[in-house]
C-alpha cells in the first residue's frame, strides 16, 4: 500500500470531518450567542445553561481542524492562514470575547452581567461572520479579487444564518415553555433567509470558479451529483415542516429540526469536498503537494486512530450525561 | 519611528503567549489542588473540603476559559505570523501539536463540563474521575507543548534536507536534552503559582472576615506546597541552568552578563548591561561565584558573549528577566517557610495575630505569574536570534505582512488583553468577597433565598 498516497487522503478526510463537526457543534452555541439579545434575562440564563457543559469541547474541534491542516499540510496551512490574516484575527478576538464572557457573566457580579451578555452576543456574531468570510475566501482559492470578495461577503452572511438555525434547533431540544416558543419563532424567521443564502451560494459558486463549474456540470459526473441537490432540497423542506408543525414540535420531536440541519451540513460539506478535491487550496496546491513527510504523517496517524474513537466516545458520554432539558446551571 | 514588521510580529507573538501562559500556569497546578480537595472530601466527609472545591472550581473555570480562548489564538499564530516555521519544521512541530490536541485538549474540555456542572448528574466516583481526567489533560498538554518548545531549544533526532526538517527518531525529538528539565521546572512553577494564588486569595478573604469554613485549610495546603516546592524549584532551576550551559552557552552568558570568556568568573548580582560598550555598568560582583555556580569549580571557565558574535541574544532583557525570576523565587522560598511555620504552629486561625502574614500573602497572590513570565522571557529571548537553536533563524520564518497590518492587530490584541486582565483580576476580587454558594445563583434565586432567610428570622 502506498502510504504517500493514502495518508494525505486520510488526513484530508479527518480535517474535513473535524471542521464539519465544528460547524454543527460550535454552530449551535455560536447561534445561541447571536440569539441571546432577543431573550429576557431569565431566558438568557437558560440559553447559556443549554450550551454550558458543551461549548468548550465544541470549540476544540476547530483547533483539531486547523491542527490537522498544520500537521498534515504545513504548506497549505501557511498559504491559508497568511491570506486570511485579517478575518482570522477578528474571528479569534470574537471567540476570545464570547468564550470569556460565558464565565464572566455569572462571576463578575450582577452589575456587569448585561455588559458581558452583550459581549457574548457580539463576539458570537463577529466570530460567525469571520468564519463565513474565511470559508468564502477559501472556496474561491484565496484569490482576493473583486468577485471573490463579493462571494466571501455572501457566505459571511450565510453562515451566521445557519448558526442561528442550529441554535434555534438546539433550543428546541434543550428548553421548554416560553423560551421554546421563542426558539420556534426565531427558527421560522431565520429559515427562509438561510435557504435563500444557500440557493444564492449554489448559484454563485460555479459562476465565481470555473474550476468548480467544470466539476459540477460535466457529464457523467453531473448526473452522479444529482442526489446532492435533491437531498438538500428534501432536508430543507423537512426543516421548514418541522418548524411549522405543532404536532411535531409539541410531541417532543423538535430534535428532528437539528437532524435536518445536520443533514444539510453533511451534504454541503460533501459538495464542498467534491468541488475542491484533489486541491487543498483550489487551483494552487493539491493535498499531496502540501502534505508533510510520510513518516511524520504515519506517527500522527497512529495517535489519531487511537485517540479519535476515544474522543468520540467520551463526547457521546458527555452528551448523555447532560441530556434532557437545560435548567439553571449550578456548580454545586 | 519606523517599526519593522519582524519586530512587530515578535512583539505580537510575545503579547499573545505572555497573556496565554498566565492561565495554563494557574490551571495546570490548580487542577491537581482541586483533585486533592475533592479526595480529601471523599475520604474525610468534611464539608469544608467540599466548600473549598466549589469555591476554587469557579476560579478554575474562569482561568480555564481564558486559557482556552487565548490558546486557540496561539494555534493560529503559527500560521498567520510564522508560516516559515511550519514549512521548515512542520514535520516535527506538527505531530507534537497534533498529539497535544488529540490527547489533551479534548480530554480536558470534555470532562470539564462534568467537573463543573455534573455533580448531580453523575456518581461521586465519576465526578472524582472527571476531575482527575481534567488534571491529567492539562498536564498532558504541558507535556507536549514543552516537548516542542524544548526541541526548539535543544534540537535532536532530526535530519535536514533542502532546509526542511525530517524526523530521525521520535524518541529523541520528544525527550530532547532540555525537555525533562523544562517540564519539571514549568510543572513545579505551575504548582507554585497555584499555591501562592490560593494562599493569597484565602489570606485576602481572612483579612476581610469573609472567610468560609475552608479558608484556613486552603491556606495551609498552599503553605505546605510552597514550603516544599519553592526550595525544590531552586534545585530544579539550578539543574536546568546547567543543562542550558551545556547546550545554549550564549543564553547563559546573557543571563549572567559575561561579556568575555574568563576563568573564575564573578557573579554579577546587579548592574546595567550595555551592549554597545560590551560592559555592565555599576555592576555589583561576587568574585568567582559564577564559575562556582555554573561549573561547580572555583576556577571554572565560563564562555562569554564574545564567543557568539552575531548569534547571541539581546543581553539586557535576558539579564533583567533572570534576576526578576530568581528574586521572586527566593521570596517564595522565604514566604513558603514563614507561612508554613506560622500556619501549622498551633494552627493559629486568628486574623488579628496573623496580620503580617496575611498581608504578605495577599501581596504575593500573583507572584507566580511574574516569575513565570520572567522565566519564559529568559528562555525565549535567550534563544534569539534562533527559532530552532543554531539551525533556523527567527527572521527567516516570519510572514510577509505590512507593518500597518501587524501593528493594527497587535494594538487590538493588546487592548483586548488589558481589558481581560483587568476584568479577570477584578472578578477574582469580587468572588473573593462573596461566600461561595451565592456565586452561581441567579438574581431570582438569590431573591428567593433572601426571602426565605427573612421568613426564618421573622
Amino acid at each position: 500500500m502506498d502510504l504517500g498516497y493514502w495518508l494525505p487522503l486520510f488526513f484530508a478526510g479527518a480535517m474535513g470531518l473535524a471542521l464539519l463537526i465544528y460547524v454543527i457543534l460550535d454552530g449551535y452555541d455560536l447561534g445561541i450567542g447571536i440569539l441571546l439579545p432577543f431573550a429576557n434575562d431569565d431566558e438568557k440564563d437558560v440559553m447559556v445553561a443549554a450550551i454550558g457543559p458543551f461549548w468548550d469541547a465544541n470549540e476544540t474541534w476547530i483547533v483539531l481542524g486547523v491542527g490537522i491542516l498544520l500537521i498534515a499540510f504545513p504548506q497549505a496551512h501557511s498559504i491559508v492562514l497568511t491570506s486570511l490574516y485579517l478575518p482570522v484575527t477578528l474571528m479569534l478576538m470574537g471567540l476570545i470575547l464570547r468564550g470569556v464572557a460565558f464565565d464572566f457573566r455569572v462571576k463578575a457580579g450582577d452589575k456587569h452581567k448585561a455588559k458581558w451578555n452583550r459581549l457574548f452576543a457580539f463576539g458570537s456574531l463577529a466570530a460567525s461572520l469571520c468564519q463565513g468570510w474565511m470559508l468564502g475566501a477559501f472556496v474561491t482559492g484565496l484569490t482576493g479579487d473583486a468577485t471573490s470578495t463579493l462571494f466571501a461577503a455572501l457566505i459571511a452572511l450565510a453562515l451566521p444564518a445557519l448558526y442561528i438555525m442550529l441554535g434555534a434547533a438546539w433550543l428546541l431540544i434543550k428548553t421548554e415553555g416560553e423560551l421554546f416558543n421563542k426558539a420556534v419563532r426565531w427558527g421560522r424567521m431565520a429559515v427562509l433567509p438561510m435557504g435563500g443564502f444557500l440557493l444564492l451560494i449554489s448559484i454563485a459558486t460555479p459562476l465565481v470558479s470555473s474550476t468548480i463549474a467544470d466539476k459540477w456540470f460535466t457529464l457523467p459526473n453531473a448526473i452522479g451529483l444529482m442526489p446532492i441537490p435533491i437531498a438538500t432540497a428534501l432536508a430543507y423542506a423537512g426543516l421548514i415542516w418541522v418548524f411549522n408543525s405543532k404536532q411535531i414540535l409539541h410531541n417532543g420531536y423538535g430534535w428532528l429540526a437539528f437532524v435536518a440541519l445536520m443533514v444539510l451540513c453533511v451534504l454541503a460539506s460533501i459538495g464542498l469536498a467534491y468541488s475542491l478535491f484533489p486541491d487543498i487550496v483550489l487551483g494552487q496546491i493539491s493535498i499531496w503537494e502540501a502534505a508533510s513527510a510520510t513518516e511524520s504523517l504515519l506517527f500522527t496517524f497512529w495517535g489519531a486512530i487511537i485517540a479519535l474513537p476515544m474522543i468520540l466516545g467520551y463526547t457521546i458520554f458527555i452528551y448523555r450525561v447532560f441530556r434532557g432539558k437545560a435548567t439553571h446551571l449550578s456548580y454545586e | 519611528m519606523e517599526f519593522d514588521p519582524f519586530l512587530l510580529a515578535r512583539l505580537q507573538f510575545a503579547a499573545n503567549i505572555s497573556f496565554h501562559i498566565l492561565f495554563p500556569t494557574i490551571t495546570i497546578g490548580l487542577c491537581w489542588v482541586l483533585f486533592y480537595f475533592r479526595l480529601r472530601y471523599t475520604f474525610s466527609g468534611d464539608k469544608a473540603w467540599e466548600y473549598a472545591y466549589f469555591f476554587w472550581v469557579k476560579i478554575f473555570a474562569l482561568s480555564f476559559a481564558l486559557g482556552v480562548v487565548s490558546g486557540i489564538t496561539m494555534s493560529f499564530q503559527f500560521g498567520t505570523n510564522w508560516p516559515g516555521f511550519m514549512e521548515r519544521a512542520g514535520n516535527i512541530a506538527g505531530p507534537l501539536l497534533g498529539y497535544e490536541v488529540l490527547t489533551a485538549f479534548f480530554l480536558e474540555a470534555s470532562f470539564l463540563g462534568i467537573m463543573l456542572f455534573g455533580k448531580d448528574r453523575v456518581s461521586n466516583r465519576t465526578h472524582l474521575i472527571a476531575t482527575a481526567l481534567v488534571a491529567v489533560g492539562t498536564s498532558f498538554s504541558a507535556f507536549w507543548i514543552l516537548s516542542l518548545n524544548s526541541w526548539m531549544q535543544t534540537p535532536t533526532g532530526y535530519r535536514i534536507e533542502d532546509g526542511v526538517f525530517f524526523v530521525e527518531s521520535w524518541w529523541e525529538v520528544i525527550f530532547n536534552p532540555s525537555f525533562p528539565y523544562r517540564f519539571a521546572h514549568m510543572f513545579t512553577a505551575s504548582l507554585l503559582t497555584a499555591a501562592f494564588l490560593i494562599m493569597g486569595i484565602s489570606a485576602w478573604r481572612a483579612m476581610r472576615g469573609v472567610d468560609g469554613p475552608a479558608t484556613w485549610k486552603v491556606m495551609r495546603t498552599g503553605a505546605l506546597m510552597a514550603a516544599v516546592l519553592a526550595p525544590l524549584q531552586v534545585f530544579i532551576g539550578d539543574l536546568h541552568g546547567l543543562n542550558t550551559l551545556e547546550h545554549q552557552p550564549a543564553k547563559i552568558a546573557a543571563m549572567e552578563g559575561v561579556w568575555e570568556t574568563e576563568k573564575g568568573a564573578p557573579l554579577t548580582l546587579f548592574g546595567f548591561p550595555d551592549e554597545e560598550e560590551k560592559t555592565t555598568h555599576m555592576a555589583i560582583k561576587v568574585p568567582n561565584l559564577a564559575s562556582l555556580i555554573l561549573t561547580h569549580e572555583w576556577e571554572g571557565e565560563v564562555l562569554g558573549l564574545n564567543e557568539f558574535e552575531g548569534e547571541s541574544p539581546p543581553v539586557a532583557p535576558v539579564f533583567w528577566a533572570f534576576r526578576v525570576m530568581v528574586g521572586i523565587g527566593m521570596l517564595m522560598v522565604l514566604t513558603g517557610w514563614w507561612s508554613a511555620w506560622r500556619l501549622f504552629r498551633n494552627r493559629d486561625e486568628n486574623r488579628e495575630t496573623q496580620t503580617w502574614l496575611l498581608r504578605a500573602l495577599s501581596v504575593m497572590t500573583f507572584s507566580g505569574w511574574i516569575a513565570v513570565l520572567a522565566g519564559w522571557y529568559v528562555t525565549e529571548i535567550g534563544r534569539q536570534p534562533w527559532v530552532v537553536d543554531g539551525l533556523l533563524r527567527t527572521a527567516d520564518v516570519v510572514a510577509d505582512h505590512s507593518s500597518a497590518t501587524v501593528a493594527g492587530t497587535l494594538f487590538g490584541y493588546v487592548l483586548l488583553y488589558l481589558f481581560l486582565l483587568v476584568s479577570y483580576i477584578a472578578t477574582l476580587r469580587y468572588m473573593a468577597t462573596k461566600p461561595a454558594r451565592s456565586l452561581t445563583l441567579t438574581p431570582q434565586q438569590r431573591a428567593m433565598n433572601d426571602a426565605e432567610t427573612a421568613e426564618g428570622e421573622a
